[in-house]
């Protein structure tokens, strides 16, 4: 088939799509986010993301069940309560996987979100259809959001059903000693699972804006996952203790406060706090670079 | 040796009027701005691109495109085409001026005129682990103008009116070269077009595939959709345009309708003959000026006004005993106008 087919019939249908600028608002929107939900997960090297932060409880199940040993206090929290209740297998696998592998998943895509795009060229092409530069990025930032949501609900899921599948599952001891229905305790872990999605949103953020900056994805990934690891280190060091309210990590860790019988809200709304500031802010310094720099990728 | 428009008018006694842009034609954007029938497809004023550097891409170009027309936006390699052409279509800001497409301004009336515009951008550029039908999928979501009902169909017809359409379920890193170039021409039409912006549209494609990028082109033009095509290949271009902008060294050297700018040249009649002083007396008899006389061929400058037409030449020679090997009146090609308008070969400007 040739450029120039005079069979193919496209002028007239042509004629009749007509493009109506205007004419369709929202559900343009809706299109865009699913086309951008669909590249997201449909691209291998996030799959293969998500398989990596599923083997995390897998093998985390399987090494607890074979050795037939909670341990006696070592290894990370929540450990040695996994051989009495398998629901204790998500917590751990959370634990595990916060310090890199969930910020690494993060920062991959969200770090690639706009600086991908721009590498490949199909930044211009997508501004030149034309998106709003506004819209694209509330778009990206969305996607990334929701690929940080489904990293932790592949921690979550998996450690669930290992869990469920390897030890036995019964009524919950929470940390202050009570014990709550097996259903209570469930409800509890899906609260955990939405804290650590809160808490990596700011990553988000920061991934988005760093993307903005560049057109090398890589760079942005690395800075992205740099940042992360910083705030880490520098929650570690008592010296800096003025500036860990205001660290991007300094509150993941709360999510333990709702294995509690009576959970510390004010703390937990505190860390929410935290990373709505950092969406802000970095949503903002992104919107404004974005919006405004010149594409000449 | 910084203004090549100086230069080029210098260096002829007869300097051609159309080496300023045709100022006729540029409009106030300002007074433009709302009507909705354009009566220029594209137009810019005194556009200009500064980069932090300091280097100036792009140099007070007034571009002025008519609606209809096959406009070749010439060029040699970093003579500030594709930044004149982002910055008309929104993606980079103008240190100073002002762009208009279809009568609206750039960069503000992009959501609305973009979608009646077709854009290939210095070269496609897709996701390479999507198939070619889904990389358009994905453009044709991106448009909030796009109907999700007929997308299929377009895609579909946009795939086979570039030949692609047995490659469309290839993911898009297995195409050639070739092939990229037409998917990114199938994105351009995914809707009807008013104006088509092609940077470059017969890079890596073969002589078959350049061949009918140029009748696309034309059929495109021939429904009415203007054309706005870059191209660092004069040749290429020579032959569907009716329009030509010249650039050089960022800025716009030349404009106006092709059949004009050729007009204006001087034609050069070339003989072929075995006897050259005697044939030097005889065309310098009827009034033309011999410019180059050796071996056995003789060129003269053949001025539109005054000068015998080339038959006429004929009988003359033939009637003085003149052997005529050859004889043949050629205007110059883009080429040669280019480098008679600013003194320096097509190559690579810095």
């Amino acid at each position: 088939m040739s450029l120039a087919d005079p069979t193919v019939d496209t002028i007239s249908d042509h004629d009749l799509a007509r493009p109506d600028p205007g004419r369709r608002g929202r559900s343009g929107f809706g299109r865009l986010l699913r086309s951008e939900v669909r590249l997201v997960f449909g691209r291998r090297r996030n799959q293969i993301l998500l398989t990596v932060l599923g083997l995390v409880p897998l093998i985390i199940g399987t090494a607890v069940r074979l050795s037939n040993d909670g341990g006696s206090g070592d290894g990370p929290p929540f450990l040695n309560q996994i051989t009495d209740n398998g629901l204790f297998l998500v917590f751990t696998a959370l634990v595990v996987s916060l310090p890199l592998f969930l910020p690494l998943a993060v920062a991959i895509v969200s770090g690639d979100a706009l600086a991908g795009e721009a590498n490949l060229g199909t930044l211009r092409y997508l501004l030149t259809v034309p998106v709003s530069r506004s819209r694209l990025l509330v778009a990206k930032w969305l996607g990334s959001a929701a690929f940080a949501a489904s990293a932790v609900g592949t921690v979550v899921l998996v450690g669930l059903v290992t869990g469920i599948a390897l030890f036995p599952v019964g009524r919950v001891t929470l940390l202050s000693g009570t014990s709550v229905a097996l259903s209570e305790g469930l409800v509890r872990g899906v609260g955990v699972g939405c804290l650590v999605v809160i808490s990596l949103l700011g990553l988000v953020t920061i991934g988005l804006f760093v993307s903005s900056l560049t057109e090398v994805p890589v760079a942005a990934m690395a800075t992205t996952v740099v940042i992360a690891v910083i705030s880490a280190v520098l929650d570690g060091l008592p010296q800096v203790k003025v500036l860990h309210p205001y660290l991007l990590t300094h509150h993941w860790y709360d999510f333990d406060q709702l294995l509690r019988l009576s959970p510390d809200t004010g703390l937990l709304l505190t860390g929410v706090g935290v990373q709505l500031a950092y969406i802000a802010i970095f949503g903002a310094a992104a919107w404004s670079r974005f919006t405004t720099a010149d594409v000449s990728a | 040796m910084t203004n090549p428009v100086t230069i080029a008018q210098e260096g002829r006694s007869a300097g051609p009027p159309g080496a300023a842009p045709s100022a006729a034609a540029v409009p106030d954007p300002a007074t433009t701005d709302s009507t909705d029938v354009a009566d220029v497809a594209i137009a810019s004023t005194a556009l200009t691109k500064r980069f932090r550097g300091g280097q100036v891409a792009v140099d007070a170009v007034d571009l002025a495109v008519p609606p209809g027309a096959v406009y070749g936006f010439l060029g040699p390699n970093g003579s500030g085409k594709t930044t004149t052409i982002r910055m008309l279509l929104g993606l980079v800001a103008p240190t100073a001026g002002s762009a208009t497409l279809l009568g609206r301004g750039m960069p503000a009336a992009g959501r609305t005129v973009l979608p009646r515009v077709g854009a290939l951008i210095e070269g496609p550029a897709f996701h390479p682990y999507l198939s070619g039908r889904a990389n358009l999928a994905r453009l044709d979501a991106a448009d909030r103008t796009a109907d999700p009902r007929t997308a299929r169909h377009r895609i579909d017809a946009a795939l086979a009116r570039v030949g692609l359409g047995n490659a469309a379920g290839k993911r898009y890193r297995q195409y050639s070269l070739g092939m990229k170039q037409r998917l990114g021409l199938a994105g351009a039409l995914l809707q009807p077009r008013d104006l088509l912006v092609l940077d470059e549209p017969t890079n890596g494609l073969d002589p078959q595939g350049t061949r009918e990028v140029r009748t696309l082109i034309r059929e495109l033009a021939s429904d009415g959709t203007t054309v706005f095509v870059s191209s660092h290949l004069l040749a290429e271009i020579d032959q569907i345009c009716s329009h030509v902008g010249i650039m050089s060294r960022g800025r716009l050297v030349l404009q106006g309708p092709l059949a004009e700018l050729r007009g204006e040249q001087d034609a050069v009649l070339t003989l072929q003959t075995s006897a050259v002083p005697p044939a030097v007396d005889i065309l310098r008899g009827l009034g033309l000026t011999v410019t180059e006389a050796g071996g056995d061929v003789v060129r003269a400058a053949a001025e539109t006004a005054g000068a015998p037409a080339v038959q006429d030449v004929a009988v003359a020679l033939v009637a003085a005993g003149v052997p005529i090997l050859g004889l043949a009146l050629t205007r110059p090609t883009l080429e040669e106008l280019f480098v008679a308008l600013t003194g320096e070969g097509f190559d690579v400007a810095r």
